[in-house]
């Protein structure tokens, strides 16, 4: 059991995602750094799917009743276990009353905490994760809230501590240049893409689970930029009619009908999600044969833990 | 149109390393529609391996797959051969389903009828019977899930949208606006003029099967009074009511 003293700042449950409800409007919703907290799960001796606690920005506060086999993944948010730091990216044992106390992110922006056993939050539709929008999944729906219990889900005896391979660590930078897969049809907004691909951006501030909006240069386009509204996932980079691109993320609905530049590589979603806002982020296109085998590299890293 | 030019329209492109876009056309039409349907279930009968979820919208299939499970150009192989049976007439009789959506019009559950009254200079009672005078079509679903896109709203019901929309549209209003007309799922922000109000829900996370509509499916409301709105309200409520389902014999 894992009482919340502290909420943080946006702390959910969440697993790899929900799937196969997008063509009923439902969207996928899941882990930001759906890398960091399956490394966290490999590490705490779980499958890569189990739920986590995913804290974004700053931190909570944890208290154990049990000897618990845990691993921390993704931001740097000076964990502390009692009175000792916590190590990201290896897994550890809490006992009884321990508190697990987490802060400001001062590397990367979201923090995933995995249990062995996973956090035993029912299925809804085939997963674990949260989404505040429909409140739903996860734990009741919304984010946690000081004073609310988790139950731990069953673990199989005998799993031992584990570190993370030193190039399975990713390094979170303050700039970002983010892989892109151009989309098809772009010549309907004609030099407004190079325009893109040029430009730096920020991060805004209003940045969250539906969106990464982008504050920047506002494209100049030569015409409208709405379509006939066609699927959207994660990733896709999305144009305004007042020319703001915008990437859509974890929450966001499964459909829309703006024009999209391209895709932002599965491989880089997890750097994204690690993003600060105010971070400066660039985009660099590069071919599909590359995407594929960075995503093959990175599926790797994880399977070296199984 | 013959089904071979719906083949010919077929055009196939990528959105990004995991989704492959089968485009059917490119404007909203009910024919274009229905090839996007009739190919889905063909594709979700027979699910190639690698392929995580199936889309569809109004034109177009988004397939979402796994490159390290399948190679775009063998999906693409797969879907083209897939498009070519949908031509067979076996495949062409596919079965829509029409449900049977009751709505208490006007009054408190549908407090923008005063508006549309005024806007289109039709009585209550002609805004009504137009409104429930034929089926819709379920485009596709989106926005907040179990949300149906529905097309064929009579022109006599064109209103804009309001200029500023409602922060909390209550669960199972039905509106119109900007030529389109609907109903809410679950509770969210939206843009047009209420004018009634269903005790279905749409959308229920705790039922086996969560969503009422399937994209392709066909919406019939039906008038019903206040004291049936609030009895049916019971019954959904406590999980005995049954929306009324038939196969769509369209066309």
């Amino acid at each position: 059991m894992i009482t919340v003293l502290e909420a943080g700042q946006f702390t959910t449950i969440q697993d790899q995602g929900r799937f196969g409800y997008q063509a009923w409007g439902m969207p996928v919703s899941g882990a930001m750094d759906t890398y960091a907290a399956a490394m966290a799960n490999r590490l705490a001796g779980n499958e890569t799917e189990q739920a986590v606690i995913e804290m974004t920005g700053r931190g909570g506060a944890f208290k154990f009743d049990q000897k618990t086999l845990v691993a921390v993944c993704g931001a740097d948010m000076e964990g502390m276990a009692g009175s000792r730091k916590i190590q990201g990216w290896r897994s550890f044992f809490v006992q009884p009353g321990d508190i697990l106390r987490f802060f400001h992110a001062r590397e990367g922006y979201r923090t995933y905490l995995a249990v062995q056993g996973g956090i035993d939050v029912p299925l809804v539709m085939g997963s674990r994760s949260t989404y505040t929008r429909a409140q739903l999944g996860g734990f009741e729906g919304r984010c946690l809230l000081p004073g609310d219990v988790l139950y731990i889900g069953k673990a199989v005896p005998g799993k031992e501590a584990l570190a993370a391979e030193k190039s399975a660590i990713p390094r979170y930078e303050e700039a970002l240049s983010l892989r892109v897969l151009g989309a098809a049809g772009v010549s309907a907004l004609g030099a407004a893409a190079d325009e893109f691909f040029a430009a730096t951006y920020t991060l805004g501030q209003d940045s969250d689970r539906v969106n990464y909006s982008l504050t920047g240069p506002l494209l100049a386009l030569s015409g409208r930029t709405d379509i006939i509204s066609t699927a959207v996932g994660q990733g896709a980079i999305q144009i305004t009619s007042a020319g703001r691109p915008y990437i859509v993320a974890s929450d966001h609905g499964t459909i829309r009908g703006f024009s999209r530049i391209g895709y932002v590589i599965q491989a880089d979603l997890p750097m994204l999600a690690q993003a600060k806002p105010g971070a400066e982020l660039s985009f660099q296109k590069i071919c599909e044969e590359e995407a594929v085998a960075i995503w093959r590299a990175e599926r790797n890293k994880l399977d070296a833990l199984k | 149109m013959t089904e071979n030019s719906i083949l010919q329209e077929l055009h196939l492109f990528g959105a990004g390393e995991t989704g492959l876009v089968a485009e059917f056309g490119q404007q909203i039409s009910p024919r274009i529609n229905a090839a996007v349907h009739r190919f889905s279930r063909l594709l979700r009968a027979d699910l190639p391996c690698g392929v995580t979820e199936i889309v569809p919208t109004y034109c177009a299939v988004t397939i979402y797959f796994d490159p390290l499970c399948i190679k775009r150009h063998e999906l693409e192989q797969t879907v083209r051969n897939l498009a070519l049976t949908m031509e067979t007439p076996e495949t062409v009789r596919e079965a829509s389903q029409i449900i049977y959506i009751p709505v208490c019009y006007g009054g408190v559950l549908g407090p923008d009828m005063d508006y549309a009254v005024k806007y289109t200079g039709l009585p209550a009672e002609e805004i009504i019977r137009l409104h429930t005078e034929k089926p819709y079509l379920v485009y596709t679903l989106g926005f907040t899930p179990g949300f149906p896109y529905l097309g064929g709203l009579q022109p006599e019901l064109f209103v804009p949208r309001q200029e500023k929309p409602r922060l909390r549209v209550p669960t199972g209003s039905v509106g119109i606006g900007g030529g389109q007309t609907g109903f809410y799922p679950s509770e969210s922000p939206g843009e047009w003029w209420l004018i009634g109000r269903t005790p279905v829900k749409a959308f229920d996370p705790e039922e086996s099967n969560p969503f009422l509509l399937t994209a392709g499916d066909f919406v019939q409301f039906f008038s019903v009074d206040r004291d049936t709105y609030f009895s049916i309200r019971r019954e959904v409520a406590a999980h005995s009511y049954v929306c009324r389902r038939e196969e769509a014999q369209l066309g």
